[in-house]
């Protein structure tokens, strides 16, 4: 005989498990958008690292493609957000939540299967690009222990993501709106150490790119492949992998709980 | 569950959203077994009143239990033992058919090999064993409301709520879900069904609600419906245009109360208290006027007549409730 909690903790944990297969069955059945979505990023690095690579230079100097390489990868998990909510927003416009909602499932299954599912197909991308880097002669130079925390960080800022991706989808709720959030998602990316160093860039934007969390995941990834950064002096530089570990955590803490209460609210 | 009791029992359930009361002291009970049609114009809170039966939302006020289980107190109980098949049909279409029932088998908690066995029976059950594997994205509308209803009966269970399974379906399938919700019926699981449509109500439903403006504003069987409110009428088609207007005179004194008429077919329907009276005095006024009708019959009213009397939106006594 179990007891009540561990059944509770037992179906938590399968149901969750049920649905990332789910998402994972989306994926064989519609290999298509997966696969662009999957080289999407190795067309960025190819365009920029070869394309407009020769007319980029690296303060401090430094091999520019070492640079941006990071910057890709962190570029990639942020754009996972998209799938994110469009995942989460047709579920719910479709009534598929409401059915879900009516089953004897456990129902923090519903976001933790959604959010296993993300962070297996992030992974999967991250591998990809890792892989794409490798090829173009971006390497660790740190150690594998720092390159393992590196991917740690980059999946903590996709987790983060994701949970604003389903706050964003249940406010939403219409899968066609993800155009408004990739108008979003860009400026976000640009605005930031991803492709070049802000002290380029005019001074306001400089500080906004500074700022940016997913500037902090890219210049701590830098630290600890060891790739070249622009170093500077400023606190955000001197504190990057800190901070790569703050930003993602003050998401988590806003977005987390505005989820569940957005969940909660559609019974309202 | 409680083997005596209704099925569903709601009591002054309440609604607003904003200056619209969705739900304006709504109640309702369903005895076991059979389907219980609610019937209702668009926007008369038919949908609203599922969700919440169903824990799908809050109700503002009132209470109501579901197949022995009290909804706002054991959510967790209801969703165990009802089935769902919502307005807009709720499953995966990038997914097959198979894949869709066997992953809403998993969530009912069923193992693995039970829930591929469950998903068998049911495509077997709904015809659907030619497309089982095809995505639902390429089903028809009726394949794809039959697999909906397939997933709400995942467990068999003792209470299926349907809102409007047929709206938007052509007549075939329309025959379709209409036998499946008769099987399910017959084999003693009770049905709580939504329409807009007249026919859909008075071919399924066993016993009726009509609900307007967030309340029940009649029940009974769709005959009782048709008894109490109606009451019979007397209509009549004459011959030749040139008699319409002297005859709606003559009908309407007759009878005491004005016809209703259409000319195009040369005919009039008034509602009469006693039939066998109203007739020979039908009769004779017309055969003392020298008019001789093509055609003279008593009848009762249809469904139509009553619906639209019960929720004419400008009638003055729309607020009287009539139980039959
Ligand atoms: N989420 C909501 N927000 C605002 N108004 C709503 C909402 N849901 C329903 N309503 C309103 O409540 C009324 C009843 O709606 P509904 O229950 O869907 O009616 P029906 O299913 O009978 O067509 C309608 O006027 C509808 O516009
Ligand atoms: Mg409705």
């Amino acid at each position: 005989m179990t007891t009540l909690p561990a059944r509770r903790l037992r179906f938590a944990v399968s149901d969750s498990l049920v649905l990332t297969g789910r998402a994972l069955a989306h994926a064989v059945r519609q290999p298509v958008p997966v696969l662009v979505g999957l080289l999407f990023p190795v067309l960025l690095v190819l365009m920029f690292g070869y394309l407009f690579g020769g007319a980029m230079t690296v303060p401090g100097g430094g091999d520019y493609r070492e640079f941006l390489l990071p910057g890709m990868f962190a570029m990639t998990v942020a754009f996972g957000i998209e799938a994110t909510y469009t995942a989460v927003a047709s579920d719910t416009a479709r009534g598929v939540t409401d059915r879900f909602r009516t089953l004897p499932m456990a129902p923090s299954a519903v976001v933790t299967g959604r959010a296993a599912a993300d962070l297996l197909h992030s992974a999967a991308g991250l591998a990809v690009m890792l892989a794409c880097g490798l090829a173009v002669g971006w390497q660790w130079r740190a150690g594998p222990a720092r390159a393992l925390a590196a991917v740690g960080l980059l999946l903590l800022l996709r987790f983060a993501l994701i949970w604003v991706g389903i706050h964003l989808a249940l406010v939403l709720r219409r899968p066609e709106s993800v155009v408004a959030l990739q108008i979003l998602v860009w400026p976000v990316g640009f605005t930031s150490n991803a492709f070049v160093a802000p002290e380029t860039m005019p001074g306001w934007l400089a500080a906004v790119a500074e700022w940016n969390p997913l500037s902090a995941t890219v210049a701590a990834c830098r630290e600890l492949f060891g790739n070249p950064g622009w170093g500077g002096d400023s606190f955000a530089a001197q504190h990057a992998v800190a901070l790569a570990v703050v930003w993602p955590v003050l998401l988590i803490a806003v977005f987390l709980p505005l989820s569940v209460r957005r969940w909660r609210h559609l019974g309202r | 569950m409680p083997v005596n009791g209704p099925t569903i029992d709601a009591e002054g359930l309440r609604k607003r959203y904003g200056d619209m009361r969705a739900l304006d002291g709504l109640d309702l009970t369903v005895p076991a077994g059979g389907v219980c049609g609610l019937l209702g114009p668009n926007g008369a809170g038919k949908t609203t009143a599922v969700r919440v039966l169903t824990t799908l939302l809050r109700p503002d006020a009132g209470r109501a239990t579901v197949a022995g289980a009290d909804v706002l107190r054991h959510p967790d109980r209801v969703r165990a033992r009802i089935g769902l098949v919502g307005q807009h049909a709720a499953v995966d279409e990038v997914l097959s058919g198979r894949q869709n029932l066997v992953l809403f088998a998993r969530l009912h908690h069923l193992p693995v090999s039970r829930a591929r066995a469950r998903a068998a029976d049911l495509l077997d059950r709904f015809d659907l064993v030619d497309a089982a594997d095809r995505p639902v994205g390429t089903y028809s509308g009726g394949m794809r409301r039959r697999l909906d209803l397939a997933a709400g009966l995942i467990l068999d269970p003792p209470v299926l709520v349907l809102d409007e399974p047929t709206t938007g379906l052509d007549p075939r399938a329309r025959a379709q879900v209409w036998d499946a919700v008769r099987g399910l019926a017959a084999a003693g699981t009770t049905v709580l069904l939504t329409t807009q449509y007249l026919e859909e109500a008075d071919q399924l439903a066993d016993t009726l609600r009509v609900v307007d403006r967030g309340r029940v504003i009649a029940a009974g069987t769709p005959d009782q419906l048709k008894t109490a409110l109606g009451g019979d009428r007397v209509d009549v088609v004459l011959s030749r245009p040139d008699d319409l207007d002297r005859a709606v005179r003559l009908v309407g004194v007759a009878v005491g109360a004005a016809p209703d008429v259409d000319p195009a077919a040369l005919r009039l329907s008034v509602p009469v208290p006693q039939r066998v009276t109203a007739l020979a005095a039908v009769l004779r006024a017309l055969d003392d006027a020298g008019l001789a009708p093509a055609d003279v019959a008593v009848r009762r009213p249809t469904l139509d007549e009553v619906y639209l009397r019960l929720t004419a939106r400008d009638a003055p006594d729309t607020d009287r409730t009539v139980t039959a």
